[in-house]
């Protein structure tokens, strides 16, 4: 893939507004890959967690809003557990989230959730997840 | 003793038995779980945005509350645990947070209950030692993988009372009431979560590398901790053999729900018939045997 880099894209305001609702700095990471290594729910995404960061530090963060990653996250922190340079990558994808679900509305449409799983999940399910995929 | 007690909203409703299991084993072990009068839910999920104070409001009224009750507080769920405890964290950290946090609670809580997970009560303040002495009808037999999952050990400078890579308390408990455990990489792996609304098939891949590793290290049964792993772990294999030919399914328990079976209470209502794959069998055959 080309990719054509200038300071106006790499520090572009989206990747600012990604960094200040996270609070994490993107350019600590240095692309050791532990993170993707260990996620468990790797199989099902699109891109990899280290990818992710690596295409918002720099700049691509239109592909990272595109991609169906940060909603396969289910925030276990392995991925913090891991990384040697300490960055919480999953408070990056709960900003990236963030900025989806505001500029899109709800990302999963609860009204087609079957009666069989309302009475079956676990509150705990239902309450994370709607805090997860909801606006 | 006496400790107040947070059970969360799954405890009151799919995991029932959990609650039933766990006030009938403490009580046994001379331990009172005063249920706090009037509480909230937490949040279910800790808020990871950088400005959240507005999301800690929720788990910061419980914590309010229970210091009220006593300087601790035992959390049952284990993800309740999790939120209750980072919130407290936050509260007695951040200046900033715990100002605006009591300004618009209209409270003056300064952070300094000691949350507890429940697992960590018994571990440390009855003991594994003198649970075992209490044991009457001992486990002898039972393979279990003890599972983990992810709440009580990450992130671990903030939550952890236990090894987070590899933890030990549960598989001491099972040990301590005559059962054998397994030793299996996946015990501190995510089972999906919350994902199982968004994505079963993940949660179904999630939970198969999980369960097929306990497995193949000679587990016969899962025990958990957590409320929302028990449901993934245990309603996921009902069509497991689907898609993986020659799988097996086994039982999946809540360490309390065995520990009041070995300490020879009445399990009728241990919430056996909310389990997707039948417990009893396992306890049956060792019964038997």
């Amino acid at each position: 893939m080309r990719v054509r880099l200038s300071a106006e894209i790499l520090r572009n305001e989206l990747v600012r507004k990604i960094e200040e609702i996270s609070g994490e700095d993107l350019l600590k990471c240095y692309q050791c890959g532990k993170c993707a290594a260990g996620c468990p729910a790797a199989f099902a995404m699109d891109m990899l967690p280290s990818q992710v960061i690596r295409f918002a530090q720099l700049g691509l963060v239109e592909e990272v809003l595109d991609s169906e990653t940060p909603w396969f996250c289910a925030a276990c922190q392995t991925c913090y557990a891991r990384c040697p340079k300490g960055v919480d990558l999953s408070r990056i994808m709960e900003a990236i989230r963030e900025i989806v679900l505001q500029e899109k509305g709800d990302y999963i449409d609860l009204s087609t959730l079957s009666p069989d799983d309302l009475a079956e999940f676990p509150q705990q399910a239902f309450i994370a997840g709607f805090r997860k995929y909801t606006a | 003793m006496k400790i107040s007690y947070f059970p969360g909203c799954t405890l009151n409703t799919t995991a029932k038995g959990f609650d039933n299991s766990l006030r009938a084993s403490a009580q046994v072990l001379g331990v009172e779980l005063a249920e706090l009068p009037e509480w909230n839910c937490c949040g279910a999920t800790f808020p990871l945005l950088a400005d959240n104070v507005l999301d800690l409001a929720g788990p910061a009224r419980v914590l309010i509350a229970a210091r009220e009750a006593g300087e601790r507080l035992a959390v049952a769920c284990t993800t309740c645990y999790n939120v209750l405890r980072r919130t407290n964290l936050a509260l007695s950290t951040h200046e900033d947070k715990r100002e605006k946090l009591n300004f618009f609670i209209e409270a003056e809580y300064p952070g300094d209950l000691q949350v507890l997970d429940v697992l960590q009560v018994l571990r440390d303040e009855v003991g594994f030692d003198r649970i075992a002495q209490m044991v009457k009808r001992p486990l002898t037999g039972l393979k279990a993988a003890a599972y983990y999952g992810c709440m009580v050990l990450r992130p671990a400078a903030e939550v952890a009372y236990d090894d987070p890579e590899n933890p030990r308390a549960l598989d001491d408990l099972l040990v301590a009431l005559g059962a054998e455990t397994v030793d299996y990489p996946h015990k501190n792996e995510c089972c999906g979560a919350y994902l199982a609304v968004k994505s079963p098939e993940t949660t179904a891949g999630m939970t198969y590398t999980i369960l097929s590793s306990a497995q193949k290290n000679g587990a016969r049964l899962m025990v958990t901790n957590c409320p929302l792993c028990q449901f993934n772990l245990d309603k996921q294999q009902v069509e497991m053999g689907r898609r993986h030919a020659g799988y097996r399914p086994i039982p999946v328990f809540y360490f309390a729900q065995l520990l009041g079976v070995a300490l020879g209470l009445e399990t009728d209502d241990f919430g056996w018939e909310k389990h997707y794959i039948d417990p009893r069998t396992v306890l049956e055959a060792f019964a038997g045997g």
